[in-house]
């Protein structure tokens, strides 16, 4: 056994942190406020470096970096609270046109993508199907050489600003259902395309996007007709080499600690003196340690070229978890202090305890669902049969 | 980064598993029930040399690292084996560490002597684990670390988890001073920390796979039962736990071997963690053998007794999650 970084990933992380503090600055902390988690200056900045190539294959013509070291890129970046949403949509978009894309998608969409000026969003749920991906309705009709594409997404997030939707559609509706999708890259200004704003309990903004006969050519669509599924696939596949870092207690505990200095107790006490608030900073570092175990383990195997172990599944579940617990925990010690939102004036730690309350929910469910998750882990790794 | 065995580790921990389950199986836990040991076994294991392994070649130890070690541990945990191979291995390196030229460390490197630690400090009458077997009783009362032999062990105290516990009358014991850093006790109790976490694991993979293969078996309202998503979900759970214990006792052994800064800090957040994942492995197995899971007969039940039990020899988790807090809260530390 050996948990420890290759001297190549301890200075990576030397030359993240470095630029971190050179780039990460306020005025990119402030641009997320509006609910959208993207910064188009600091995204530019992280594909200069070649980051948002990274995670890429390099048999696929991508960045080909140590799985290990784009977990320290996540890693951090999570810990200083950077805006990513964008950086993990184009990873797996330009990972997926490389290995089943046509050469039109190869040439017009990846260099913008991974080159940080152009974005995507990820078009796969609908109001009817969530969890229930494959049951999407969103119809693809071929007339000619176009195909003409009518239906509804939901938490396309990012679209308001992204150039492109990779957009799950219906194009057999007579076959078993995860049998008859197909995959396009629609680019979002394309006629007929109406985007409005989903906003959310949390400080993100997500939103619904509407399709009314839009035509785009054949050239757009990725895969096989009616072999949607196996794009899908090798999407999940490729979030593997980015999910690795998944930390979101890391930035909690720091904020939780600092709130519970300040916050006072009876007898010039604070908080921090509490023996069920140490109890419960310490529960939660024990559990980022577990967290950090699963990202390890993910990693290692994904340098190995093992894409789908059970870990994934396993992080994924029992950080969402964890995360909404410590939540609830680190917010309750501020008593009705606790109450005030983010940058209201006196609000403990600027309200940041309660952003992460009200963002921690969705953790849970996009994604994959903590209970379609333990329904992988049933299955694949326990072996248990269908239900 | 490595994280999985070696070749090496593999071919070691093949030889484990194979003593382990041959030699270990349900009706020698029951046997053993009373005494929480079994001699024979524990001979058989010292002839695999698993009993001094870890000991440092300097004494006529094996002189292999605590991951090494922890395959067998591992594996004794798997199968409830009643063996003081913890304690034992634990103490053993305490004394090489303390007095490499101490006159008991042969018959320990042969494992005809066994050895112990008292997990807290100054309680000369706190119950020691393997303490009703232990010949040789190291403790440390205020700075110093003191060893007792004699005296000889007492009655097995009748014991949740079938546990070969006993109250040592450490003041009683013929005792000498070791000397030595207060410290290094640390060191000990971490490792013990680890391995325990390592036993821990073991155990709550063993049980997660009884409740696997149970709901495999069982029928009611004419459906097997483990296609009920209930059961299922609470399966997922339990071995989204075990795995997250075992990987985090791996990283507390590694730390121990390689020194990391965590090295006295990760044994114990592993041992909290594990203690819980095992418990909630075998509890949940438990509960969906429904009835026959509360019997004697089902093996389930010596899981859950021991899971429980194992972790509770060192004291209770209140002042440890305290003492821990004391040493991980402050800003930026983690």
């Amino acid at each position: 056994m050996d948990f420890s970084f290759t001297p190549e990933a301890e200075a990576f992380r030397v030359e993240v942190k470095a630029f971190i503090a050179e780039h990460l600055t306020p005025d990119v902390l402030e641009s997320t406020r509006e609910g959208t988690i993207h910064n188009q200056g600091f995204h530019k900045k992280m594909a200069e470096r070649g980051w948002l190539n990274g995670a890429v294959p390099a048999e696929l013509g991508g960045g080909g970096r140590d799985p290990l070291e784009m977990l320290v890129l996540v890693e951090e970046l999570q810990l200083a609270g950077a805006p990513i949403d964008g950086m993990g949509v184009a990873v797996i978009v330009a990972a997926i046109v490389l290995e089943l894309g046509n050469d039109h998608l190869k040439e017009t969409v990846v260099p913008p993508i991974i080159g940080g000026d152009a974005l995507c969003s990820f078009g796969y749920t609908e109001p009817d199907s969530g969890s229930d991906v494959a049951a999407a309705t969103t119809v693809a009709v071929q007339d000619g050489d176009e195909w003409v594409i009518n239906g509804q997404k939901m938490w396309t997030t990012m679209a308001h600003i992204a150039d492109y939707v990779l957009l799950l559609t219906r194009t057999n509706p007579d076959v078993p259902k995860h049998k008859g999708l197909t995959f396009f890259i629609v680019p979002l200004d394309t006629p007929g395309i109406e985007i409005q704003p989903v906003h959310t309990m949390g400080t993100e903004r997500s939103n619904a996007t509407f399709y009314d006969n839009v035509r785009i050519g054949d050239e757009w669509r990725i895969g096989d007709v009616d072999g949607g599924w196996a794009v899908m696939k090798a999407g999940l596949k490729f979030e593997r080499g980015i999910a690795g870092g998944q930390f979101p207690s890391a930035m909690l505990i720091d904020a939780a600690i600092a709130a519970a200095e300040a916050a006072p107790r009876a007898d010039d006490a604070t908080a921090i003196d509490d023996p069920r608030v140490r109890e419960q900073i310490v529960r939660a570092m024990i559990d980022l340690e577990v967290a950090r175990g699963f990202a390890y383990k993910t990693a290692f195997l994904a340098s190995q070229g093992v894409m789908f172990g059970v870990e994934g599944s396993m992080l994924k579940l029992f950080v969402a978890e964890a995360y909404k617990k410590h939540t609830q925990w680190f917010l309750e010690m501020l008593g009705s202090e606790g109450l005030l939102s983010l940058d209201t004036p006196g609000a403990p730690v600027g309200g940041h305890l309660d952003e992460h309350f009200r963002h921690a929910p969705v953790t849970s469910i996009y994604g994959g669902t903590s209970e379609i998750t333990r329904n992988l882990i049933a299955g694949a790794h326990l072996g248990l049969p269908r239900s | 980064m490595f994280i999985r065995l070696t070749d090496d580790e593999e071919a070691i921990d093949e030889v484990f598993s194979n003593f382990f389950t041959s030699e270990c199986g349900p009706e020698t836990v029951r046997e053993a029930a009373s005494t929480g040991f079994d001699r024979a076994l524990w001979d058989r294991l010292g002839q695999t040399g698993a009993a001094a392994m870890s000991a440092p070649e300097s004494v006529g130890g094996g002189g292999a690292d605590l991951g090494t070690l922890a395959l067998a541990v591992g594996h004794l945990g798997r199968t409830l084996a009643p063996l003081p191979l913890i304690e034992h291995a634990v103490a053993t390196r305490l004394l090489a560490r303390l007095a490499p030229d101490h006159a008991l460390l042969a018959s320990l490197i042969e494992g005809t002597a066994i050895a112990t630690l008292a997990l807290q400090s100054d309680n000369p009458q706190q119950l020691v684990p393997a303490g009703a077997i232990a010949d040789v009783v190291l403790w440390r009362t205020g700075d110093e670390i003191r060893i007792g032999s004699g005296g000889a062990p007492g009655e097995v105290l009748n014991n949740l988890a079938d546990l070969p516990l006993n109250r040592r009358n450490l003041d009683e014991l013929c005792t000498e001073t070791l000397s030595g850093d207060s410290e290094t006790f640390d060191l000990a109790i971490a490792e013990w920390q680890a391995l325990m976490a390592t036993a821990l694991v073991g155990s709550g993979f063993a049980a997660l796979k009884l409740g696997v293969d149970y709901v495999q078996e069982r029928y009611q309202f004419d459906k097997l039962i483990g296609t009920f998503q209930s059961l299922q979900h609470g399966l997922a759970d339990a071995s989204t736990g075990v795995e997250g214990a075992d990987l985090l006792a791996k990283r507390a052994i590694w730390a121990l071997d390689t020194d990391q800064p965590n090295a006295l800090t990760l044994p114990s957040m592993a041992m909290i963690f594990a203690a819980e994942s095992a418990l909630s492995s075998a509890a949940t197995s438990l509960q969906y053998h429904g009835g026959y899971g509360f019997a004697e007969e089902y093996d389930i039940q010596l899981y859950y007794r021991r899971a429980k039990g194992w972790p509770m020899q060192y004291g209770p988790v209140g002042p440890e999650l305290q003492r821990l807090a004391d040493l991980l809260i402050t800003t930026g530390a983690h």
